[in-house]
């Protein structure tokens, strides 16, 4: 503190000027890292190191309570899957509902898309989809089930359907927000380029929100998921072609 | 070179009439509580191969006009007209380098963005990418034609949003302060770039700029405008470059237009490069 309050000037210094040379002697540039170091850097493995200490608590913890009922054993679960892929029940089941979940998906999307670039193109598609949005992305898509019942009957239609209510919303959102993000300045370049419209839309909007809008495509594959397994726990095996749920 | 001598083709027929034509424009655009008056009956004409700046303090409308002119805005009252058309919207013949680094389509190469307009307006593929090639080359970023924006420094991608507006060779090239961001080094040397450019092209320029300096080195006609609503206070002549600006015909420009932006009150405070060089001019 007092070094800086002093008031006397810096001492007088010589000017210099000197040629730049080449560094040499730093040291090591690079370094190849030891089998520890790369592996304990490996996710997958970290992940998989995990699943292996599940599985043996599982089974260990299930071997002490001795109850195949209520909590059967790791190496016990394992088998009853190999038998229920080799006699041909599981594909089945896994083809019926993975069919389903791939229609309400695609229809979830091809709606969000056609919804969302209403949107961005005129005043009146973007105060329609907040409003919309606002009002059904909130709602459980299962809370749905029962007037899908009764409008489309007991059946895929009515599985297909909650699973679009639960895709669209929050796929149109995510994409909105992403095209609302693109930069004016991006916006402003295309148009310089000649584009408009579509054009615009697929040129520039798409490709610059694309981050946002995979985000949102995750996001809606995993809500169809859980709305499809909910639904199915509900009607799946009544309904004559039941599903993995 | 072949470019070069296209440009030079199209120059040649009715110098006497302007190019792009500024009549009377008045401008208005809407915030959400005021409707602003940006410019107020602006007239310039624009021949072929000025360089002509658009010079002002921030509020006198000069990056509205450039956007009017760019066809993003219509004039409420007043024509711009360019080759006799009136301008309508936007489009390639008026290619635009804005201020911001974000101009850029990140997804696509530098190679990729310069050749985007042109593939988009028509022009076939191969050779796009080879106009693409030689504008990159004139900018001198053939090293990086396959790099992305994002590894790009600050004065590269204004150079890539140069070579890119270049390339599309349209009727006047618009940049709307492309320098302000950049830090002083750089800016000087994108300026000599650009003056070098035009030895070689020879193209139409209209340049936003608010610094004094910038705009006697840059402009061949240089357009000063008075704030709220911006006017057309004075039209002038520079002949100078970035070798004169230790003259005394460059000082002299300089104060005589920073005598006009600030009215006579104080031009000696004037906020640019001329003042701080002056201050730090202490042993």
């Amino acid at each position: 503190m007092s070094d800086v309050t002093a008031a006397s000037p810096p001492p007088a210094r010589p000017e210099f000027e000197r040629p730049v040379t080449a560094p040499i002697g730093l040291g090591d540039v690079a370094r190849p890292l030891s089998l520890g170091e790369r592996l304990s850097g490996n996710a997958t493995l970290r992940r998989a190191l995990i699943l292996i200490g599940i599985a043996i608590v599982w089974e260990l913890y299930a071997r002490f309570l001795d109850n195949p009922l209520t909590f059967p054993t790791f190496l016990e679960t394992l088998a009853a899957l190999r038998d229920g892929i080799l006699s041909g029940v599981i594909p089945l089941r896994l083809a019926v509902t993975l069919e389903t979940l791939v229609i309400g998906y695609a229809i979830g999307l091809a709606v969000a898309a056609l919804l969302t670039t209403i949107a961005v193109t005129t005043r009146l598609g973007t105060d329609l989809l907040s409003t919309f949005t606002a009002m059904f992305n909130p709602l459980p898509a299962i809370a749905l089930l029962p007037l899908a019942l009764l409008w489309f009957g007991l059946g895929r239609p009515s599985l297909i359907f909650v699973i679009v209510h639960s895709v669209l919303w929050a796929v149109a959102l995510n994409m909105h927000s992403g095209f609302l993000a693109v930069s004016q300045t991006l916006r402003m370049a295309g148009r310089t380029f000649g584009l408009s419209g579509l054009r615009l839309v697929f040129g520039i909007l798409i490709p610059a929100a694309f981050p946002a809008i995979l985000a949102g495509l995750k996001i809606g594959w995993a809500f169809a998921w859980r709305t499809l397994i909910a639904a199915e726990l509900v009607f799946g095996v009544s309904s004559g072609q039941g599903g993995l749920g | 070179m072949s470019d070069a001598q296209a440009m030079i083709d199209a120059v040649t027929p009715a110098p006497e009439s302007p190019l792009l034509r500024v009549d009377g424009v008045t401008l208005q655009y809407k915030t959400p509580e005021h409707l602003v008056t940006a410019t107020y009956r602006v007239s310039v004409d624009i021949h072929r191969t000025d360089r002509l700046v658009l010079l002002g303090p921030s509020g006198c409308g000069k990056s509205t006009l450039l956007k009017a002119i760019a066809g993003f805005l219509r004039p409420v009252e007043g024509t711009i007209t360019l080759k006799g058309h009136p301008v309508t919207g936007p489009g390639p013949d008026r290619m635009m380098v804005f201020q911001e680094f974000d101009q850029l389509l990140p997804w696509k190469t530098v190679a990729g963005n310069v050749a985007y307009p042109m593939t988009v307006n028509g022009v076939p593929t191969a050779e796009a990418m080879a106009r693409a090639r030689e504008a990159i080359a004139k900018v001198n970023l053939t090293p990086f034609v396959d790099a992305y924006p994002h590894m790009l420094s600050g004065g590269m991608k204004q150079r890539v949003a140069i070579a890119r507006a270049m390339a599309m060779r349209p009727d006047v090239l618009l940049m709307d302060e492309p320098y302000a961001a950049l830090d002083a080094l750089t800016r000087r040397k994108m300026q000599d770039e650009l003056l070098q450019l035009w030895q070689e092209i020879r193209f139409t320029l209209v340049f936003v700029t608010h610094a004094i300096e910038e705009a006697v080195v840059i402009g061949s006609r240089i357009v000063v405008l008075s704030p709220h609503p911006g006017q057309v206070r004075a039209e002038l002549n520079s002949t100078l470059g970035q070798s004169d600006r230790e003259g005394a015909q460059f000082q002299r420009l300089t104060a005589r237009i920073s005598h006009m932006l600030f009215d006579g009150e104080a031009a000696a405070h004037e906020p640019g490069p001329p003042a701080r060089d002056a201050s730090a001019g202490r042993r």
